[in-house]
């Protein structure tokens, strides 16, 4: 099943709140390995999507196919456990514990130690290595022994991808990463964004059309809850509905 | 430094009852369990039980039953009302960790109304008269601990073992998971967890430390009344724990300590003692958000980083 195409499929996903269809009918492919850009304006339904891949909400209508194993009716946790893992947009650390111990949290998940309330932590000493490595890997080996909360905002931000990196997640569903970040966060965070990409399916909702630019393989451009197009960052930019769904809505565009 | 203070606080524990009156001082120790075993759901996983007592009073009149009815001996007695308590905090946590914040306070707190009229209404219980005579079986079946210096050694050892498993669970693996989830729940699902099972976990943990402090309860005073049950005594921990300092390990025990020489102290004065609470509840929370033992820790770390620069 591994040699599928496609990471991970949407079939006529749809979500209905009351009378209102936030999304509707939508189709996803998400090629192996490719980094996959969902955009459009406010109230496209980016993070409805978004929330129905990972699992958060469950679909009205529809199928998710992850590996070509069907997962419409599995939880985040479970989904996690195969190997597909969100961020948040807010940032997600567990704030009273060290870097070190919120990267460990997640090695735990694997781990099979979670539940031992009788142990030491002295026995799950033997994961901190692999978590430094982690550390390491996104430019935090200095931060080990701090607390989440006393990280800057884009150390933050890092600190949650080697989190989500622990689980060696073959997708990874970023919720609008750049969010709230200055321009000295930005690049950084879009370059680390890159280097995990290695190996992985990246599926992001961004904002930020620059970062979507130097980022994305692919691109679907949501409205009104369906989908208006797909293509690469030159096909996209370049098509006259995009561009008048950008410009006609009250939005933020940029 | 630590152990120094660990090392004092053990030898003044040992030395206490030849200068105070020993069922004070039990009282006290089955306080910081109580306030230990709630600490460990507020503080650790952040979760407000609003319904502590009923553990406590279910586990103080099963303790009674036991010994009165049948012959086991007293440490038996009170691990198996514990584990009773256990199992209701296991229930009531199967229902209850779906929610959070208020909400998980006020259903844990409609349960413990629900216990406490049950308990009300049994026959056994005495109701409004409470329980009376509740015997001290031997120890083991073979050491006589009734005399109060002796039981209070007993009730010490056993607040000991307490204080041990409490900083090992918060310490271990699993406590790390908790605090997890208390810092971002949505967080630790999203990494593969099912938080609501560590919660209901902690629930039992923690339902089954304050049947143990039930049970050491009713055997300390010889009966148990409604008021173990009574909503009153699940805010009291709540006063305890955040007078003491949240989720420290030694804070909520002070705290019980305050708040029972306090209440000693003022008993004098009825129901002022009420509100001389209430005003130490408005002062800590006004001046000392972290409770005593959290500010001490805080200007001592100051004072350090002063000394450093």
């Amino acid at each position: 099943m591994a040699d599928t195409e496609y990471a991970l499929e949407a079939r006529g996903i749809g979500k209905r709140f009351g009378e209102f269809w936030a999304v509707n009918n939508v189709d996803l492919k998400v090629r192996r390995g490719a980094i996959h850009a969902l955009i459009g304006p406010n109230g496209a339904g980016k993070t409805t999507c978004f929330n129905l891949l990972t699992k958060t909400l469950q679909p009205s209508t529809g199928k998710i196919i992850l590996d070509g194993e069907d997962i419409s009716r599995l939880r985040t946790s479970d989904v996690a456990k195969k190997g597909m893992v969100r961020s948040f947009q807010i940032s997600a650390t567990f704030t009273d514990l060290t870097a070190l111990q919120n990267v460990r949290v997640a090695l735990q998940s694997s781990h099979g130690s979670a539940w031992r309330f009788w142990s030491p932590i002295s026995s799950i000493y033997k994961l901190n290595e692999r978590a430094e490595d982690l550390l390491e890997q996104v430019g935090l080996a200095d931060a080990r022994d701090m607390k989440a909360a006393e990280l800057s905002y884009g150390k933050k931000r890092a600190l949650e991808i080697a989190t989500t990196l622990a689980l060696e997640p073959k997708v990874m569903l970023l919720d609008e990463p750049t969010a709230g970040m200055g321009h000295e966060d930005i690049e950084p965070i879009t370059e680390l964004i890159r280097k995990v990409s290695r190996d992985r399916t990246i599926v992001i909702v961004e904002h930020n059309l620059s970062v979507v630019s130097t980022l994305s393989d692919r691109i679907t451009v949501l409205q009104a809850g369906q989908v208006l197009m797909e293509g690469n960052y030159a096909e996209v930019s370049s098509d006259e509905r995009v561009i008048a769904a950008y410009l006609g809505g009250v939005d933020d565009a940029a | 430094m630590r152990i120094a203070l660990v090392l004092t606080g053990i030898a003044l524990s040992l030395a206490a009852p030849f200068f105070v009156y020993p069922v004070l001082l039990m009282t006290i120790l089955c306080f910081v369990i109580f306030a230990a075993s709630f600490n460990l759901l507020l503080g650790y996983a952040g979760l407000l039980c609003f319904g502590q007592a009923m553990f406590l009073g279910l586990s103080a009149y099963m303790t009674g039953l036991m010994l009165k009815t049948t012959g086991m001996s007293i440490e038996l007695a009170i691990l198996a009302s514990a584990l009773i308590s256990a199992a209701l905090g296991a229930f009531v946590g199967f229902v209850a960790v779906r929610r959070s914040g208020i909400q998980f306070a006020m259903i844990t707190f409609a349960f413990a109304q629900f216990v406490y009229f049950l308990l009300l209404q049994s026959e056994f219980t005495g109701g409004e008269d409470g329980m009376q005579g509740i015997p001290r079986s031997n120890l083991f079946g073979i050491f006589d601990i009734s005399d109060s210096m002796t039981f209070y050694y007993f009730v010490l050892a056993a607040t000991l073992l307490v204080i041990l498993l409490v900083y090992r669970i918060v310490h271990s693996p699993f406590g790390e998971i908790l605090q997890a989830i208390r810092d971002n729940e949505v967080r630790v699902e999203s990494l593969g967890f099912r938080p609501e099972r560590f919660k209901i976990l902690a629930m039992t943990i923690s339902a089954g430390l304050a049947g143990l402090a039930g049970g050491l309860k009713a055997t300390v005073f010889g009966f148990a009344t409604l008021t173990d049950v009574s909503w009153t005594v699940s805010g009291e921990v709540i006063l305890m724990t955040l007078l003491g300092g949240l989720g420290t390990l030694s804070g909520p025990m002070v705290g019980a300590g305050i708040i029972i020489v306090m209440n000693d102290e003022l008993a004098q004065f009825g129901e002022w003692a009420l509100i001389a609470q209430g005003i130490i509840l408005i002062l800590v929370i006004l001046f000392m958000r972290r409770g005593v033992v959290g500010e001490a820790g805080a200007l001592i770390r100051r004072i350090r980083s002063r000394k450093a620069n």
